[in-house]
């Protein structure tokens, strides 16, 4: 998702019968539906855990930014630029979300933004990829956002309560996101053949690295068992992915698209879609850091933070003159 | 890198005329006017507050949480306090 393969700490998960008091007082006060709060004892594990996990799907946020920043000069009406801007900014609102959730666990914002830029944190596989034409901000819309929006529902009810509070209001603003994408979809798809074709194209090239954004199948990992003991992980990968397949085949039927898996099938007795699993090399390759757009991201965003220091450095040494004047007046 | 961090602040919001100011979330600014402003930006994008309060977090006093005990003891054995502690006739009406 937009924390993809966050290892936790521990060998596997512990009965309470194993836990120390401490430790078994704080998962019983999980397993009863409690918020952890930021000065609430809680295992190292538990702490390192959340700080990837957040941090990671911060640096998605910011990074995600950029795909469809692409597209805002060159959107084809002042309308849909206005829209695909104020959807934008709501990616960096969501961004800083949830630095301040993760600096509530003794990390700085500053710290993780370093740890991005020098690539010891990773951002979602899916922002690696290239927006080729305008049909892509409707695809990315729809498809990048709906998914996230399947993993982030269940995220409201995490256990870490400052978590759980930023994903409340991010969930408030992602059915914006998904609507404007889909609108564009529809757009398309009932224009020109022209139109139609792009807005095929788009499908086809986001459908594989939509379904990747899951992760690969978790049943048997004891990271996400311990995570979901945790609740800080609410569902496999497997059940969230099958969700978002079911949900969005028969919208891609109703935009008269065809889905890019011929083994996709429904199948009544599951009561959902039959379909293949994305590429995984494909995915970790990209992971390894070879995505198509890969060092392009990390570029323009090591290239932000260095031409904003003296911004940074400029309003901090304005806010101490400021500060100094105000005390020599006093 | 630059080492100038900016100071944290924490930010309360009035949702509507009438409300109290609630804790939304905090945010990074160099000063407190630049705090109000990045508020405006990240926390009432959709019309969420008219009226907006900034503090440095470092100024904020807490409680702990180990205190959850003792801190609110005084209050465990005043059940009196609460208007159900009084057994009013049914004949003497509302109240
Ligand atoms: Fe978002
Ligand atoms: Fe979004």
């Amino acid at each position: 998702m937009y924390a993809q393969m966050v290892k936790s700490t521990g060998a596997g998960v512990k009965s309470l019968d194993e836990m120390e008091p401490q430790e078994r007082a704080f998962q019983e006060r999980i397993n009863a539906g409690d918020k952890i709060e930021p000065k609430d004892w809680m295992p190292e594990g538990y702490r390192k855990n959340l700080i990837r996990q957040i941090g990671q799907h911060a640096h998605s946020e910011i990074v995600g930014q950029l795909p469809e920043g692409n597209w805002i000069t060159r959107a084809p009406t002042l309308e849909r630029k206005a829209i695909l801007l104020a959807k934008v900014q709501d990616e960096a609102g969501h961004g800083l979300y949830l630095y301040c959730a993760a600096e509530t666990l003794g990390v700085t914002r500053d710290e993780l933004t370093k740890m991005l830029l020098d690539g010891r944190m990773k951002y979602s596989s899916i922002f690696n990829y290239p927006t080729l034409t305008w049909a892509d901000m409707g695809a990315v819309g729809w498809l990048v956002d709906g998914a996230a929006i399947m993993n982030q529902v269940p995220l409201q009810r995490t256990s870490y309560g400052p978590y759980a509070r930023a994903m409340v209001r991010i969930c408030k603003e992602e059915s914006f996101h998904q609507r404007q994408g889909f609108d564009i979809m529809m757009t398309m798809a009932k224009g020109t053949d022209a139109q139609k074709h792009m807005a095929q194209d788009a499908l086809n090239r986001f459908w594989g690295p939509s379904l990747m954004m899951f992760g690969p199948s978790d049943e048997n990992s004891v990271h996400s068992a311990q995570s979901m003991a945790w609740k800080i992980k609410m569902n496999s990968n497997d059940e969230l992915r099958q969700k978002f397949v079911d949900q969005t085949v028969p919208q891609a039927e109703y935009l008269g698209l065809t889905v890019p898996d011929e083994n996709l099938k429904w199948n009544e007795e599951k009561g959902g879609y039959d379909f293949s699993q994305p590429d995984w090399d494909e995915f970790f390759d990209v992971l390894r850091g070879n995505g198509p757009e890969t060092t392009e991201r990390m570029e323009a965003r090591n290239k932000a933070w260095d031409d904003g220091a003296w911004v940074r450095d400029g309003m901090m040494a304005h806010a101490a003159k400021k500060k100094a004047m105000k005390v020599a007046a006093e | 890198m630059s080492t100038n961090d900016w100071p944290l602040w924490e930010i309360f919001i009035r949702g509507a005329h009438g409300l109290s100011h609630r804790h939304v979330g905090s945010l990074h600014a160099p000063n407190a006017e630049m705090a109000i402003k990045n508020a405006r930006d990240v926390y009432t994008r959709r019309k969420e507050g008219v009226s907006i309060w900034a503090i440095e977090s470092s100024a904020i006093a807490a409680s702990s949480p180990e205190d959850k005990g003792s801190l609110y003891d005084p209050a465990d054995d005043k059940v009196y306090r609460h208007p159900t502690f009084f057994d009013i006739p049914d004949e003497v009406g509302a109240m």
